[in-house]
């Protein structure tokens, strides 16, 4: 990346551990009062305060999710639809071809198939997975990010990254690393 | 059920949803040891072999199926449907379960489900799984009847008959089986990683690490899973209500007496949930007990399912009710015999042996006593299975064997070869179960961290 500090040439950020959620939280709100930018918060367990602190948006799956369960409920109706009345018509009894009402059913659980799987597939890309290496696994103790410790990383990219192992070991960090690219 | 204080176990004065004296790393070490440990326990070996043995039962079934036809079930005329639809409903309806504890019971914030959400789910994939052999199978030629189940272009130009419930069963079932993957590996996820961290091995490491797509539970990561989860129990709720819903209408659309009836979509529904809560009895009695997990899965647990297994059975029980009253009132004499022939006829033995299960004996999980009785409880739960098996056995044989016309009456008796195939779905989903209580957390680890205070974080000051 061209915008890597030339003294920091193979440092991805700098990483801070912390023994709960509360710690990481509270370090979370100075980190981003102090005006850092590219910032990053890890830790076992959801904790939905933390991205409205440090990333302030929320995500746009729902949107996709419906666009995803609409696609669905059209596909499974078009699909009896062409089926019935175009490709292949049999006249049973004299019913209508196009008897809407029997075509909920397979629509309706289309719907919900489509949807299901762009709410599963959409976080998953969304989330830039899978991705099986990054620069945080770099750090020996991150392997505890998935057991029973909580770690925030500012970025080499910040502006104000000089500053940010020294502002980290004040914000009640019980260890901070360099994280290597 | 709907307890709004359930988040203040302690303040209720009830068994707390987690024992006292866990912390993360506890949790983490409790529910990833069995995963990661590279001993195969003795029990667990002598589980799997008796489940191997079945597993090839139900191999030699189906390979004796497909090389004869399904002239070796007893199924004829006039019973023309019996063992693979009992089976098949049976199974589908333990399937339900899973998803009510993962889906309906996460949008009512019903935090004692996290224990029990994970190897629920797993349960409702394998009965899926063994619920699929037998509409697939029953066909005898399964390979032919690929072009009436499933919407492709094929060479005969034909295409499936939408306005069948068959069909529609074919998009239900074959819904519900997918999103329940899906939505039970989108809950492994962030489980896998933690398993990828505490590996051992390097081989193990770079599977689970694999199989967890590379999960770094960044704030980012959470927020979206978070969200993702929600909507997925928000998908799964309404279908797995449309799965049983569909099954009835198998019966339902149909002119047969005794299932033609408006109250088997909601009476199905509940049946199946009713099984389904048995079966997870079933498996969390001894699960818990083998694997030392009594201090995740508490009394509290075992309570709450006994408490929705008596709710939705009474349910069950006011199906069994109305369908009486409605044989009765509908004045129709083809409806008035089905419902005497059922209580008096050939099949009346299993009729009374179901009333005694589901309606007389799960009157006795008022009794708190009995709730807390693990062991009576297992007992009971194996019974209600066999219960919600001879409803099925009712609904569809009795129906069918004194129909209409009073000289193609006869008698149904399956064979061997029904039997076995049964028998056979039990090794399919009980190898499956054990190779999931091996290789996999069987309980959500993160999940269960929530409950913890150390996940608690105060709202901004």
């Amino acid at each position: 990346m061209a915008d890597i500090p030339e003294t920091t040439p193979a440092l991805h950020g700098v990483m801070a551990e912390y023994d709960n959620g509360q710690a990481l939280v509270d370090a979370a709100r100075k980190t981003m009062a102090h005006g850092f930018t590219q910032v990053e918060a890890y830790s076992p367990v959801p904790i939905e305060d933390l991205n409205t602190i440090i990333h302030k948006s929320r995500t746009v799956l729902p949107g996709l999710v419906l666009t995803g369960g609409l696609t669905g409920m059209a596909t499974g109706f078009a699909l009896q639809y062409w089926a019935s009345v175009i490709e292949y018509p049999i006249n049973i009894g004299g019913r209508p071809l196009a008897s809407w009402t029997t075509f909920i059913v397979p629509s309706y659980e289309l719907t919900i198939l489509f949807a299901a799987l762009t709410a599963a597939i959409g976080m998953i890309l969304l989330n830039g997975l899978p991705q099986p290496y990054h620069p945080v696994f770099n750090v020996q103790r991150f392997s505890l990010a998935s057991s029973d410790k909580f770690f925030l990383v500012i970025e080499s990219r910040d502006p104000k990254f000089g500053a940010a192992a020294a502002f980290l070991r004040e914000t009640g960090a019980r260890g901070v690393y360099d994280v290597a690219e | 059920m709907a307890d709004p204080n359930i988040h203040r176990p302690m303040a209720l004065q009830e068994t707390p949803v987690i024992l006292p004296g866990h912390d993360f790393e506890t949790v983490t070490e409790t529910i990833a040891e069995i995963p990661l440990s590279r001993r195969y326990p003795l029990g667990w070996i002598g589980f799997i072999a008796i489940a191997l043995f079945l597993l090839a039962v139900l191999h030699m079934a189906l390979g004796y199926l497909v090389m004869v036809g399904i002239g070796i079930f007893g199924t004829n005329q006039p019973v023309g449907w019996a063992f693979p639809i009992i089976n098949f409903v049976w199974w589908i309806g333990i399937g339900h379960a899973g998803t009510l504890i993962s889906a309906i019971l996460l949008l009512f914030k019903q935090q004692w489900r996290m224990s029990i959400s994970r190897f629920a789910e797993a349960m409702t994939i394998f009965a899926v799984a063994c619920a699929a052999i037998f509409p697939v199978f029953h066909t005898g030629r399964p390979w032919l009847a690929a072009y009436w189940l499933f919407p492709y272009p094929n060479a005969m130009g034909l295409w499936p008959q939408f306005k069948s419930p068959l069909i529609w069963d074919v998009f239900a079932v074959s819904t519900y089986a997918t999103v329940s993957v899906v939505f039970w590996y989108v809950g492994l996820i962030p489980d896998l990683a933690s398993l990828r961290d505490r590996a051992s091995s390097k081989l193990k490491a770079i599977l689970y690490g694999m199989a967890s797509l590379g999960w770094r539970g960044s704030a980012r990561h959470w927020h979206r899973y978070e969200v993702a989860s929600l909507i997925l129990a928000g998908l799964s709720t309404p279908l797995v209500l449309s799965v049983h819903t569909v099954v009835s209408f198998d019966f339902a659309v149909s002119v047969i007496p005794g299932w033609h009836a408006t109250i088997f979509p909601p009476y199905f529904v509940a049946g199946a949930i009713y099984s389904g809560f048995a079966m997870v009895l079933t498996l969390a009695i001894p699960v818990r007990r083998f694997y030392g997990m009594e201090s995740l899965i508490t009394m509290r647990h075992i309570d709450n399912m006994a408490k929705v297994m008596l709710a939705t059975g009474l349910i069950v029980g006011y199906g069994y009710s109305m369908e009486a009253f409605f044989a009765w009132y509908s004045a129709s004499p083809h409806e008035q015999f089905m419902m005497w022939n059922r209580m008096t006829g050939q099949y009346a033995w299993a009729y009374w042996l179901l009333i005694s299960i589901n309606v007389v004996m799960v009157q006795f999980l008022w009794f708190k006593r009995v709730r807390q009785n693990v062991g009576l409880l297992f007992v009971m739960s194996l019974i209600v299975n066999v219960g919600m098996w001879l409803e099925r056995f009712v609904i569809v044989v009795t129906s069918l064997a004194n129909d209409f016309v009073p000289t193609s009456w006869a008698h149904y008796t399956p064979t061997m070869w029904d039997y076995l195939l049964y028998a056979g779905t039990f090794g399919l989903f009980t190898t499956a179960f054990l190779l999931f209580l091996r290789f996999v957390p069987m309980i959500s680890i993160f999940e269960v961290k929530t409950l913890l205070p150390q996940a608690k974080v105060k709202a901004e000051p």
